[in-house]
């Protein structure tokens, strides 16, 4: 009677989710299928940017190191060393958890704007390195991954990241384990200190919560999220450039969460795709495209300020994590 | 008093705010198992006082012990592991989660510190609930209960936490009389297992309440005694009861 979320409709629905999304391997058009492919991996980032921003309310600027040290740390490997696919991966989760502990421990000593502004260096640091590099990075100009590379190879089986198929029940496994992990942590006594801290950090402190541990780890979880997402992008997509380190990538998790809902378990995927798609069907028959979508997003921010899925949770599905 | 080592003292506590002296060179013991009130005009330095036991607010100068240690380098949040609680004057709960869940997240603090069974939570968080009388409105969200209600909430807050010592800032200010009278009973319920430091500035509460009352104005004890002492002093009739 007192309590909480009912576990067996949320458990559901993630579930349904997942399962929809297999079925549509099977049934999306091949183009479709390739943007969905994209989307999925991108989300997964969405969603570690929402862990932090979210559920804890720091906004960050500069997500797009995070997503780039994956990038990077499984692409450079690879494409200079020969490494094998599932190392290299692990290599980029590892690069972006270890960036995001020490980007953390410096930037979470501000709050507010200051947080901001402090992420937003870091991350135009991270992308002039790239460029600086050049020799290995190749600038904005990118790497790109042969394609006899990108296998997956266990005992007998040798998998084609290239295979659209492989490629997007791959994309769809990294976005499920994205999903539930995230589903687990906010519904942890974790979780719920994280958004107890958004609400109310002082509070929390006197409570005897170590508020400064608890942010750091929420970095580095968002960190090693988004380079989860930025290493798969690398392996199953080939292409590693400097590009994905700049501004834009730090503002585009933003949008995507706050368009879909923030501090909303499925929200990301939701606005990934939705901007996916305005995107595409913009650029399609328009030059102008970015200026309608700037449009449509002011217009969805002014409606629905919680996004698609925080204005669902808001006037008919309370439960919704 | 007692020759036991008190539970709480201050010694030489000070905190300025540019030139205003808040706290000023404070000596304070507390012993283990007392309520004391604390009463003094507005801007005494009655909550800074407590802040800087707390930890909420950093000393300028002066050292506190709690339990014979010295923890005057321990940060807010490692004070209340310690078994330091304190309700705030200023109401400050989380507005958007509901009773049951703002006290949740003190029995959860608490059980992340120690091996309790699962379960715990729920009896933890409505047990405390029951004994601000809060039982019925468990799933109510916070920030849209009356603003007594929340008061209380504040306090289950702080005893959810179940602490050594639990410092109590203006609890019943915006209560009504049937509430007062609840809230006297269940401080004094609490006081069988926990140290009180009452800051109030209902008389009736205070002189209910308190074993012994330290009087503050403008940074510094200005009187301390028993409540019959207190209320025959003279300095203290000048300075705050207005007599
Ligand atoms: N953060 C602060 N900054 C500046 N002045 C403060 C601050 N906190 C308290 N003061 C001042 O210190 C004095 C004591 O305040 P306070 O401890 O709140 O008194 P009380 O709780 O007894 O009413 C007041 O004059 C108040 O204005
Ligand atoms: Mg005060």
């Amino acid at each position: 009677m007192t309590g909480r979320a009912p576990s067996g409709r949320v458990f559901a629905l993630h579930a349904a989710v997942i399962l929809g999304l297999l079925i549509l391997n099977f049934v999306l058009p091949e183009y479709h299928r390739g943007v969905f492919s994209r989307v999925l991996v991108l989300a997964a980032f969405a969603m570690g940017y929402n862990i932090l921003f979210g559920y804890t309310g720091l906004l960050s600027l500069g997500h797009a190191m995070f997503f780039a040290a994956g990038l990077y740390g499984a692409g450079l490997p690879v494409y200079h060393l020969d490494w094998s696919v599932a190392p290299a991966f692990i290599a980029g989760i590892v690069s972006g958890a270890v960036l995001a502990l020490a980007i953390g421990f410096l930037a979470l000593r501000t709050t507010g704007v200051a947080f901001m502004i402090v992420t937003l260096m870091f991350a135009q640091v991270f992308y002039l390195i790239t460029l600086f590099f050049t020799t290995y990075t190749r600038g904005e100009e990118g790497l790109v991954i042969r394609q006899d590379l990108r296998h997956l190879r266990m005992g007998d089986l040798d998998l084609a990241l290239t295979d659209p198929s492989l490629r997007y029940l791959i994309a769809l496994v990294l976005f499920s384990a994205v999903l539930i992990v995230t589903l687990f942590i906010v519904r942890s006594p974790f979780g719920r200190s994280l958004v107890a801290i958004r609400e109310n950090e002082e509070r929390m402190r006197m409570l005897g919560y170590n508020v400064f541990t608890n942010k750091l780890a929420a970095v580095v979880l968002s960190g090693a999220f988004c380079a989860a997402s930025g290493a798969a992008y690398a392996l199953l997509f080939g292409y590693v450039g400097s590009g994905f380190a700049s501004i834009q990538y730090s503002i585009l998790p933003l949008l995507w969460v706050l368009l879909g809902g923030a501090a909303t378990t499925l929200g990301p995927l939701i606005g990934t795709l939705f901007m996916f798609y305005i995107v595409d069907f913009t650029s399609g028959f328009m030059p102008a495209y970015l200026l309608v979508v700037g449009a449509a997003l002011i217009l969805l921010i002014l409606f629905f300020p919680k996004g698609i899925l925080g204005s669902i949770r808001e006037r008919w599905a309370p439960w919704l994590p | 008093m007692a020759a036991v080592t008190p539970l709480l003292s201050t010694r030489g506590l000070r905190r300025s705010f540019g030139g205003l002296k808040a706290v000023d060179h404070v000596d304070f013991d507390l012993p283990a198992g007392e309520i004391r009130a604390i009463i003094g005009p507005n801007g005494a330095g009655k909550t800074t006082f407590v802040s800087l036991i707390c930890g909420r607010v950093l000393p300028s100068s002066g050292t506190v012990t709690f339990d014979g240690k010295d923890i005057s380098g321990l940060q807010a949040h490692q004070r209340v592991r310690a078994g330091i609680a304190y309700t705030f004057q200023i109401t400050s709960v989380f507005a958007n989660l509901t009773a049951f869940d703002n006290v949740a997240l003190s029995v959860q603090r608490r059980l992340l510190d120690g091996k309790d069974k699962s379960g715990a939570l729920h009896d933890g968080v409505m047990d405390a609930l029951q004994k601000v009388g809060l039982t019925g409105h468990a799933n109510a969200v916070a920030g849209k209960l009356a603003y007594g209600h929340q008061r209380l909430l504040e306090v289950a807050m702080g005893l959810a936490l179940k602490p050594r010592l639990l410092i109590l800032d203006e609890p019943t200010q915006g209560l009504s009389d049937g509430e007062i009278a609840n809230f006297i009973a269940l401080v004094r319920d609490l006081s069988k297992e926990t140290t009180i430091l009452l800051i109030e500035h209902n008389m009736h509460v205070v002189m209910e309440l308190a074993g012994r009352i330290t009087v503050m104005e403008q940074g510094r004890i200005l009187a301390e005694g028993t409540p019959e002492a207190i209320r025959a002093d003279a300095d203290v009739q000048r300075a705050y009861l207005g007599a």
